[in-house]
This record gives C-alpha cells, sequence and structure tokens, in this order.
C-alpha cells in the first residue's frame, strides 16, 4: 500500500476548462517520485490537491486523494488540514515570498511543533537547533532569532527545508524547490534535499521540469501533459526506454547533465500533435461517459 | 456550490449598487422639488407660531391636531412646513457651496499636480497648514469673523474644504502627468496650460465628479452643524440643523421635533454619498 | 543617517505647520466683529473702562506687535490669559485636555475592537453573504459622519431605550476624589469602580460616535488588505502546517495586513479628535471642544489661540507617532 495514492483525480476551473484529467500516481513509503511536463501542465495543481491548498477558484470534480489510507477529499475542512500539517509538509518554490516577514525564523520552525503537534517549548527549540544545523546552517542560534529579510535566498530556503523536516512528516512535497535560486546553490540545496530524504526516509514527491535532476534524485516518474499522466514508471525504465512519444521527445529535449553544451531540441510538432489528440480525445469521453 | 454563491453574492452587490444609485437620486429629485414647491406645498407658515398648539404630537399619536402632520415645536410652528422649507437652505448650501469648494480646490489641486515646483510647494504647504485644523472649530470660527447668514455659511465650506479636492486630484494629476499622451501632447506642441486643461482635466474629471456628489452631502452637514451651534441662518428661518438643535433639548417631551428633520437630515446625506459611491463604481473602476 | 534626516525633515515641516496654524488663527480672529472687551464689562461702563481694560489684555497695539507678544509669550509657555474667566489659558486648556484625550482614545479603541472585527469576520467569511452584508455595513457607516451618528445614539440609547446617559462627563451629584482630570483612568487606578462605571456611562455614546465612521475605514481597508494576504505564499505554506483559516489569519497575516491600514487610521484619527468639538457639544461633555465653542460665542481672542494652537500640535504630533509606530512594527525598517 502507497503512502500517498491518488486515484483519478480530475480538478477543473470553477465551471471552466479542466486542469487535471483523472491523474493517478502512487508514493510508496519513503519513495521519491518526480512530477515532470512543461510550465502549466498541472504539477503544482497535484501538489497543491494533496496539501490541500488548492485555489478557491477550482474546483475537484473526481478522483481522491488517500493520505496513509485515508481519503482528504471526504475530510471536513478543519481535520483535513491537521491530517495534513501531521503526516506531510510542502518545500515551497519561492524562498523569498514563503516566509512570513513580521516573524522571527525561529517560531515559524517551532510554533506548529507546540501550538499543533504539543511538543514543549524546548523541545521544540531543540528540534530547531538541530534541524538548522542538519542543513548546514553555521550559526543557529543567530538565524533562528534572526527577521527573513535578513537572510539570503539559499540561507532560507534552507530554512524551509529544515521547517519541512521538523515534524518528521512521512510525505514531502517539493515543487520546483530551486528554481527560485542561483545556480550555485541549486546544485548544494538539491543535494541538500536528496540527504535529508534519505536519511529521514521520508517519501517525496518532487515537481520539476529538468529531467536531469529527476535522474539524480528520483526512483520514479511521472511525465504530465496538459494535466494528463502520458508516463508513469521507474526512473531506469524511463531512461532506458520512455514508452510514450511525448516522453521520449522530452527526454530528447533534455540537454544531458554530463554535456551541458548540447543545445535545447524542441518537442516535434507531430508528438505535440499526438498528445494533443490524446488529451481531445479524452475529454470528448469524459462528455460523453 | 459555494461559487454558485460567491456569485451570486457579487451580482446581488452589483444589482444593489444600481439600486442605490437609483434610490439616492431619487429623494434627491424629490427633495429639489419640494425645495423649489415650498411655499406651496408647506401646509402651513413655517413662521406661524401658535403657543397654544405647542408641542402637538405627529398626527398618528394620540392627541393630535388635524393640519400638524408631523406635530409642532415647542412654539407651535409646524414641523412639516419647517422641514419643506429648511430643504431650500439645504439644498441651497448643497449646491452652491459645493460648486465653489469644488472649482476652487480642483484647480489648485490640478495646478499643484501638474505644473509643480513651487506651485506645488506652496499649495502643499498650505494643504498641510489646513489638515492641522480642527474642521469644525476653524468653521465656527469662519462664521463668527463673518456674520451669520446664507454667505458666511458658503464661504466657511469652501475655505474649509476645498483641501478635500485639492489633495486628491494633484495626486490623480502627477500620475496622469507622468504619462506618455501628456508627454506625447507637449512634444506635439501644446502648451503647459493648455495641456493640463485639455489633456489631463478629461482625464481627472470622474474624480472630481465624485468628490463633488460627496462635498455637497458635507456641506449639508456643516450647514446643519452651524445652526445646531447657533451660527447659521438667523434663528428663526427654518433649517434641519436649528430644528434639531431645539429638537435636541426636548428630546423627552416631544421626540418628533428631532426625529423628524434627523431623519430627513439622514437620507439626503446618504443619498449623496452613495450617489457618490454609485457614480464611483460605474464611471470608474479603478477609483475603487 | 538617512532616518536621522528623515526626521529632522518631518520636525521641521512640522514647525512650518504649525507657525502657519498660528498666524491664521491669530489674524483670522482679529477680525471678528464685537469688541470683547466690551462684553465684559457692565452696560454703562465709559470708553475710558473700556480702554484701560483694553490695554490690560494688550489689545491696544497695533496687530503685529500683538502678534509679537504672544508668539513671544507662547514659546516660553505663556498662552495669556482668558477674558471671560481671567485665568491663564494654559491652565484653562490643559485642564479640559484630558477629558477630550480619554474620549478621542476610547473612541480609537472603540473603532479599532468594531473595524478589526469587520474585517476578520469579513476575510474570514470571504465570497458569501456575511461578507457582502459587511460591506452594506461599513458603505452605511462611512456615509453618515460622526455628529449624525450622535444624534441617532441618543436616540437610540438615551431616549427609546435609556441605558446611557447622553450629556456631561460624570453624574454632578458624585464626589470625585480625582486630583488629575484622567477621570477614567484615575478611577482604575484608586479601583472605584463605582465612579469609573459612571464614567464609561456618560462617555460611552460620544465614543462611539466618533468612532462608527473611524470603524467603517479602517474595517474595509484591513479587509482588503487582508484578502490580499490571504493569497501570498508563507500563508499557504502556514495551511499545510496544519492550522485552522481562523488561526491562519490571526497568526499569518492580521500583522502584515494591518501595516499599510495603520498609516491611514493615523490621518483619520486625527479627523477624529476634529470631530470631538461638535461631539462634545452634542452631548455636552466638558472637553476642549466644548470650550473652544464657548470661547467662539464669547470672543474670549487668547483663548481660542490657545485651543487651535493645541489642536494643531495634537494632530502633527498623532502623524509623527504614526510615522514611528510604523517603522517599530515594520521589522524591515527597523532594522534597514
Ligand atoms: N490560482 C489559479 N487559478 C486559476 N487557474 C490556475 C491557478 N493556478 C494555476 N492555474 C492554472 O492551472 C494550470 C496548471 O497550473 P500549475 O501551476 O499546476 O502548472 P505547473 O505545471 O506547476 O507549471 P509551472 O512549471 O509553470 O509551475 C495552468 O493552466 C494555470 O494557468
Ligand atoms: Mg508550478
Amino acid at each position: 500500500m502507497s503512502f500517498l495514492s491518488i486515484r483519478n483525480l480530475s480538478v477543473r476551473l470553477k465551471k471552466g476548462p479542466p486542469l487535471l484529467r483523472r491523474v493517478s500516481l502512487d508514493v510508496a513509503a519513503g519513495e521519491v517520485r518526480g512530477l515532470v511536463g512543461e510550465s502549466g501542465a498541472g504539477k503544482s495543481m497535484i501538489g497543491k490537491a494533496v496539501l490541500g491548498i488548492l485555489p478557491p477558484s477550482v474546483e475537484v470534480t473526481e478522483g481522491e486523494i488517500l493520505l496513509d489510507g485515508i481519503d482528504l477529499l471526504t475530510l471536513p475542512q478543519a481535520q483535513r488540514r491537521r491530517r495534513i500539517g501531521a503526516l506531510a509538509a510542502l518545500i515551497p518554490q519561492d524562498p523569498l515570498t514563503a516566509l512570513n516577514p513580521s516573524h522571527r525564523i525561529g517560531p515559524q520552525i517551532t510554533d506548529r511543533l507546540v501550538d499543533i503537534l504539543g511538543w514543549t517549548r524546548a523541545d521544540a527549540d531543540a528540534r530547531a537547533r538541530n534541524l538548522l544545523a542538519e542543513v548546514q546552517i553555521a550559526d543557529p542560534d543567530r538565524v533562528l532569532r534572526s527577521y527573513p529579510h535578513e537572510l539570503s535566498g539559499g540561507m532560507r530556503q534552507r530554512i524551509l527545508i529544515a521547517s519541512a523536516f521538523a515534524a518528521e512528516p512521512k510525505l514531502i512535497v517539493a515543487d520546483e524547490p530551486t528554481t527560485a535560486l542561483d545556480v550555485t546553490v541549486q546544485k548544494q540545496i538539491l543535494k541538500l534535499i536528496a540527504g535529508m530524504q534519505a536519511r529521514h526516509g521520508t517519501a517525496l514527491l518532487f515537481v520539476t521540469h529538468d529531467l536531469g535532476v529527476v535522474s539524480k534524485v528520483c526512483q520514479k516518474l511521472s511525465v504530465l501533459y496538459a494535466g494528463m499522466v502520458v508516463e508513469d514508471t521507474s526512473v531506469a525504465d524511463f531512461y532506458a526506454a520512455p514508452r510514450h512519444a511525448y516522453s521520449a521527445a522530452l527526454l530528447a529535449a533534455t540537454p544531458k547533465y554530463t554535456d551541458p553544451s548540447a543545445g535545447l531540441t524542441p518537442v516535434p510538432e507531430v508528438v505535440i500533435a499526438t498528445v494533443q489528440a490524446e488529451v481531445a480525445a479524452f475529454d470528448r469521453g469524459q462528455a460523453h461517459g | 456550490m459555494v461559487d454558485a454563491k460567491a456569485i451570486d453574492g457579487r451580482s446581488m452587490i452589483r444589482r444593489r449598487a444600481g439600486l442605490r444609485l437609483w434610490l439616492s437620486a431619487g429623494w434627491l429629485a424629490v427633495l429639489c422639488a419640494v425645495a423649489l414647491l415650498a411655499p406651496w406645498i408647506a401646509p402651513k407658515d413655517p413662521l406661524a407660531q401658535d403657543l397654544f398648539l405647542g408641542r402637538l404630537p405627529p398626527a398618528w399619536v394620540q392627541g393630535a391636531e388635524p393640519g400638524y402632520w408631523l406635530g409642532t415645536d415647542s412654539l407651535g410652528r409646524d414641523v412639516l412646513s419647517r422641514i419643506i422649507h429648511g430643504a431650500r437652505v439645504a439644498l441651497t448650501v448643497a449646491l452652491v457651496a459645493g460648486t465653489i469648494t469644488c472649482l476652487v480646490g480642483a484647480t489648485l489641486g490640478l495646478m499643484a499636480g501638474f505644473l509643480r515646483g513651487w506651485v506645488d510647494i506652496v499649495i502643499s504647504r498650505l494643504i498641510d497648514i489646513w489638515m492641522a485644523f480642527p474642521p469644525v472649530l476653524f468653521s465656527i470660527l469662519l462664521i463668527a469673523v463673518l456674520g451669520p447668514g446664507l454667505m458666511s455659511i458658503i464661504i466657511a465650506i469652501v475655505v474649509i474644504d476645498w483641501t478635500r479636492f485639492a489633495r486628491v486630484v494633484r495626486a490623480e494629476a502627477m500620475t496622469q502627468g507622468a504619462m506618455d499622451y501628456v508627454a506625447s501632447a507637449r512634444v506635439a506642441g501644446r502648451g503647459r496650460i493648455g495641456t493640463m486643461v485639455r489633456e489631463i482635466l478629461p482625464n481627472v474629471l470622474p474624480t472630481i465628479v465624485v468628490l463633488l456628489t460627496l462635498e455637497m452631502g458635507i456641506a449639508v452637514i456643516v450647514e446643519a452643524i452651524l445652526s445646531f451651534v447657533n451660527l447659521s441662518i438667523s434663528t428663526d428661518d427654518p433649517t434641519w440643523g436649528g430644528m434639531i438643535a431645539e429638537g435636541r433639548t426636548s428630546v423627552h417631551q416631544a421626540w418628533w421635533v428631532l426625529v423628524f428633520p434627523l431623519i430627513t437630515l439622514f437620507l439626503t446625506v446618504l443619498s449623496f454619498s452613495q450617489l457618490g459611491e454609485g457614480l464611483k463604481d460605474r464611471f470608474d473602476p479603478v477609483l475603487r | 543617517m538617512p532616518f536621522l534626516r528623515i526626521l529632522v525633515l518631518r520636525l521641521l515641516t512640522t514647525g512650518i505647520t504649525l507657525a502657519g496654524v498660528a498666524v491664521i488663527v491669530f489674524f483670522v480672529i482679529r477680525v471678528v466683529p464685537g469688541n470683547p472687551i466690551a462684553m465684559m464689562l457692565p452696560p454703562g461702563a465709559t470708553e475710558a473702562d473700556i480702554a484701560r481694560l483694553s490695554a490690560l489684555y494688550g489689545l491696544d497695539k497695533p496687530l503685529v506687535a500683538q502678534f509679537g507678544i504672544w508668539v513671544a509669550g507662547v514659546v516660553q509657555g505663556d498662552f495669556g490669559t482668558s477674558i471671560t474667566t481671567r485665568q491663564p489659558v494654559l491652565a484653562l486648556v490643559l485642564g479640559r485636555l484630558p477629558a477630550t484625550l480619554e474620549l478621542s482614545i476610547m473612541a480609537l479603541v472603540i473603532a479599532c475592537l468594531l473595524g478589526g472585527a469587520a474585517a476578520l469576520t469579513g476575510t474570514r467569511f470571504r465570497g458569501g453573504r456575511t461578507e457582502g452584508a459587511i460591506d452594506v455595513a461599513n458603505g452605511m457607516a462611512l456615509s453618515v459622519p460622526d455628529f449624525l451618528w450622535g444624534l441617532i445614539l441618543i436616540l437610540l440609547f438615551g431616549v427609546l431605550v435609556p441605558i446611557f446617559h447622553i450629556s456631561g462627563r460624570v453624574t454632578p451629584s458624585l464626589d470625585l476624589p480625582f486630583t488629575t482630570s484622567f477621570y477614567l483612568f484615575e478611577s482604575l487606578i484608586r479601583l472605584r469602580f463605582d465612579l469609573w462605571a459612571d464614567i464609561v456611562a456618560h462617555m460611552f455614546m460620544p465614543a462611539l460616535a466618533l468612532a462608527i465612521p473611524l470603524a467603517a475605514i479602517t474595517g474595509q481597508l484591513l479587509k482588503q488588505s487582508l484578502k490580499e494576504t490571504m493569497n501570498l505564499d508563507y500563508v499557504t505554506l502556514a495551511r499545510t502546517k496544519g492550522y485552522g483559516e481562523s488561526r491562519v489569519i490571526l497568526r499569518e497575516a492580521l500583522r502584515n495586513a494591518a501595516l499599510p491600514t495603520l498609516t491611514l487610521v493615523g490621518v483619520q484619527f486625527t479627523f477624529l479628535i476634529g470631530g470631538t468639538v461638535i461631539i462634545e457639544r452634542l452631548f455636552s461633555y466638558e472637553g476642549l471642544g466644548n470650550m473652544a465653542i464657548d470661547a467662539v460665542i464669547n470672543r474670549d481672542l487668547p483663548l481660542i489661540q490657545g485651543i487651535v494652537l493645541l489642536f494643531a500640535v495634537i494632530f502633527t504630533a498623532v502623524n509623527l507617532i504614526v510615522d514611528l509606530l510604523y517603522t517599530v512594527l515594520n521589522p524591515r525598517l527597523r532594522h534597514g
């Protein structure tokens, strides 16, 4: 039984076009699944659905999201939030906007431990200090007393990673956690997440559009196009032989990380046409079914 | 489900916005008609005193006297007739004081915001000084200087309230002045004053009209406040504020002397400001 | 350094503003018709009597000289002598100031509580009917000024359901053990809750009348700002931590959303203080404003000058305090 299991999840803009089309994917305990696709494919939407933070402008039309065996979509809001808060966490994309500017760093990591999970203040503080050391922050005590604007982007992302691991969640959703950082920092942060994930044995849903990163971090992979999962496979199989024409083209389009000088080849139009036809066929099926 | 409710709510609010625009315009139109026709439609002479008929209750209350629909005050003057005649003063002040204030304030604001430089410095400093005065006290002081009377009230309102227009119009003119169309008008050879009048003014006009409507409501209130402290017109002439002042002192014995002028004043002020808000929504989505 | 420069600049413009107020008040009230000295003397006083008294109050000198004398006095803390009561203006004014300050601050507190509650409720139930109802109520409260709210409150809670007092500051028959004029504050300190309750029963309605328009503006702005803040990333992140929606609003959004509202509340608070003049009159509340109106009616020139100047000082001080508060509450500026 997977820890996270999304079954036939469809999401659409209220009274508007579908954004996710019967998405299914599983993340087993301790496993890392990559979620790739072009911009606008709906990767973040899946992450938001799992974490219960879908924007109010969209609605779920069908499907279930089983977190540790219980369907989140059937829970009342307060209970759903508590369950998600206890079992899952988010590493956000933009570290500059994801910390509250008017609170110090310390409470932003520890408050939930005390308020919601019932830890003592001392335990929570100790935990925060250890975590900051674990994400290689040199002077944890000073940083815990700082305000976000006093810290660099890389530093803040380390803090957000530490904060995500604070309650020892079973699942973390990382939504393009390095795109907002500059290139030199990206690699460190990536290594850090991979290391933390391995040490803590946390399941990870890793959203990215960089297949090069996937090969380094993930075991499983879902490829998304227009809110539809076109490929769901293990990373090893994918690199050996992608099954779907679109993912093959995507793979071909990705510059080899061994050879960064190789240029980007766009996905051929024939392939795009094929996958768009599939999406259209799906929508027709929905309309008639 | 949540969605449908939200959309319902929004269209409800929009419908209500249209409704409030019509309701307030309607009330003000009725009031204008009443003010114009006051001598013919007022059932009694608003100044006629009859001490034997003092503090008569409104028609539907025990002890009323026929013909005095809303009762009488302590001097036996008919409340309804006084309200009707009071509308003349209120609306004159609203229209005249509002318009002059608007002209003065908007002109100064436009000059400060578009011409900048020392004009702006002087006007801005004046605005700062004006903002440091408590407006009600300032108006009472001015009436003391000018002597009571309709003219004095109008002058006092203009002198005090021009900053309301100047502040907003100045800011607006500054924003507009920084836009490309102004630069191209200048390049095309228009002079500074020409640009100000031909290019900037039309763009700040919606704002000015909205402010003008709001100012008319404020003028009505200022007149009422001045009448209330007994500084407005001569004490006999019917004004809503004067009636309210009298009603306030006898509120325990004759509530109607306070209640009816108050309701009239309330509806009028509410209508002016709702008209302004409604125009704001309709005219110019950026204002909100 | 730049902070210090801004402060110096602010103080300088404040100085200019106050000087402007002083000049305008001084010269405007000299034009007041009616000789205050003649009004003081019993009917039948001779020209010589009037001249003697005028000389006593310095009213016989040229205007500019009078102005110079007044300013020189003000700088030394001497605001002249009231013509009607023949007491020092400063003492009179400071004697009434506490009443007006207590009233204004109580109104401010009520406004913040009402406005805050409206904004928080509206944000919590945003998009629904509750929010629509709050918007309508706000619109009404904003459209009508404090003077009318005062009259309406008098009718509702003074006459119809008489639960509050509608005139005065305290029941006259009570005997007051106070040494300052901060009655509300001092009754608390002395644990005289009976007096405190009486004072509140007198203050509540004028304070509420003053508070309603400010509450509406605060509520409207804070709600708008809260709704914007609720879409920010750190608020979303807090939702994933397991906090309920109300907790998220209070803990994560409120503080950041309140900052932009604060500056506006400052300016609006000066409007509120300006409103005390007529509201004190309406409720026969013995504060500065009521005294000011009497001073105008009695042509008590030195007293008018003193009161207007004091109001101007209060207004500029409020604006200065709000700016400082903004800096203190904004961590980005505090360390910047
Ligand atoms: N708050 C929102 N309201 C309405 N539509 C939205 C909202 N957020 C996203 N969408 C739409 O949903 C679709 C999927 O967006 P999503 O953010 O999941 O894409 P993504 O795959 O994460 O892309 P990216 O790589 O750019 O982050 C897009 O078409 C987008 O326009
Ligand atoms: Mg995304």
